[in-house]
């Protein structure tokens, strides 16, 4: 049975915080970041589609260290899609739930 | 442009925010009730887990740390891990950092500590829709995730062992799903599109080659840098 109040862990909690933090917090409070030259400021602004882009794309198309193009796969780019064109995120997430439900059941059957 | 055609821009903005975020919540709610449930089985107190949720605040961090305290791996190692995992982070920072050079320090100083992956993602698309920060809609991304987090990881522990396997719902690609729309959302031009094309080949190719851990470090790096070249030798042939 688990002391529900233990706190053993509760130090290494902080300390991998305070690496995350100091990941989230420099960029933000360096002083002078309004003042970059114009092509930083556009490599700036790209990191969010292919940071994003990157997260979603190792997590559909490799699986056990291979490339992989499954149900997942199809289930996001079709909800991606449809989020795009409905110009909705949940409208996209609820498709892509759909599909891959969809494609299990197929090839299951 | 008037006060009131910016004060209804604002509105519209912070609607599709609100909207955008119904389907972060599920999404937190459901990782977290596993992350709950996982700290439990991997040994870890209510307060450890709620801790590690509260503090280190990393959702794929967080489950690698529980994963190698189940091995009894040294915390040296394991908190170099997390580190390392969460550097993207500096490279969200750093893109929405030059539209936060008006506020106070403090204030970055606290937006900072809410900046996950969804977070960033839902702060992103709502400054490319209004082409400014609104502090009250990053305020709202960063607890649109840090509250539900938190409290599902205390449901998940106390009874995660009650709840069904996401997979059988359909509910494990939420994460990936969420992520693609966003990023879909965020492409306004050519380059984008080539930014986060490439930038999701590049992750594809390291979490293959390399590690997995390092595959949105790399496509972060790389598709921008791409984006950007392809983009200007276009204009230059022309």
């Amino acid at each position: 049975m688990i002391d529900p109040f233990r706190t053993d862990l509760v130090p290494l909690a902080i300390l991998g915080g305070i690496g995350t933090y100091a990941a989230r917090a420099l960029p933000l409070l360096a002083p002078g970041v309004d003042r970059l030259p114009a092509p930083v400021l556009t490599y700036l602004r790209l990191i969010g589609p292919a940071a994003l882009g990157a997260i979603a794309a190792a997590n559909i198309f490799v699986a056990d260290g291979a490339f992989r193009v499954g149900p997942e796969a199809v289930a996001v780019i079709t909800g991606a899609a449809i989020g795009r064109w409905r110009n909705s995120l949940l409208v996209g997430m609820a498709a892509s739930v759909v599909v891959v439900l969809a494609l299990r059941a197929t090839i299951a059957a | 442009m008037s006060d009131t055609t910016q004060a209804a821009e604002l509105r519209v903005a912070r609607r599709r925010l609100a909207v955008d975020s119904i389907g972060i919540w599920v999404l937190a709610i459901v990782i977290g009730t596993i992350f709950g449930f996982t700290a439990r089985e991997g040994g870890l107190s209510l307060v450890e887990a709620a801790a590690f949720s509260s503090i280190l605040f990393a959702g794929a961090a967080q489950f690698a740390a529980v994963g190698l305290l189940a091995v009894a791996a040294p915390w040296g190692s394991i908190v170099l891990l997390v580190w390392l995992l969460n550097a993207r982070h500096f490279l969200y920072a750093a893109s929405i950092a030059p539209h936060t050079t008006h506020l106070p320090r403090r204030i970055r100083a606290g937006l900072a500590y809410l900046l996950t992956d969804e977070a960033f993602a839902l702060t992103s698309a709502h400054i490319a829709r209004l082409g400014r920060f609104d502090l009250a809609g990053g305020w709202y991304a960063g607890f649109s995730i840090f509250v539900p987090w938190n409290l599902a990881t205390i449901a998940g522990w106390l009874a995660g062992a009650a709840l069904p396997e996401p997979g059988t719902i359909g509910l494990d690609v939420m994460f990936p799903a969420s992520m693609a729309g966003l990023a879909v959302g965020l492409v306004r031009d050519r380059a984008a599109l080539i930014a986060l094309i490439t930038g999701g080949a590049a992750a594809v190719a390291a979490a293959i080659l390399i590690n997995p851990s390092a595959a949105a470090m790399i496509g972060g790096l790389v598709g921008p840098f791409v984006g950007i070249a392809l983009t200007q030798r276009g204009r230059e042939t022309r």
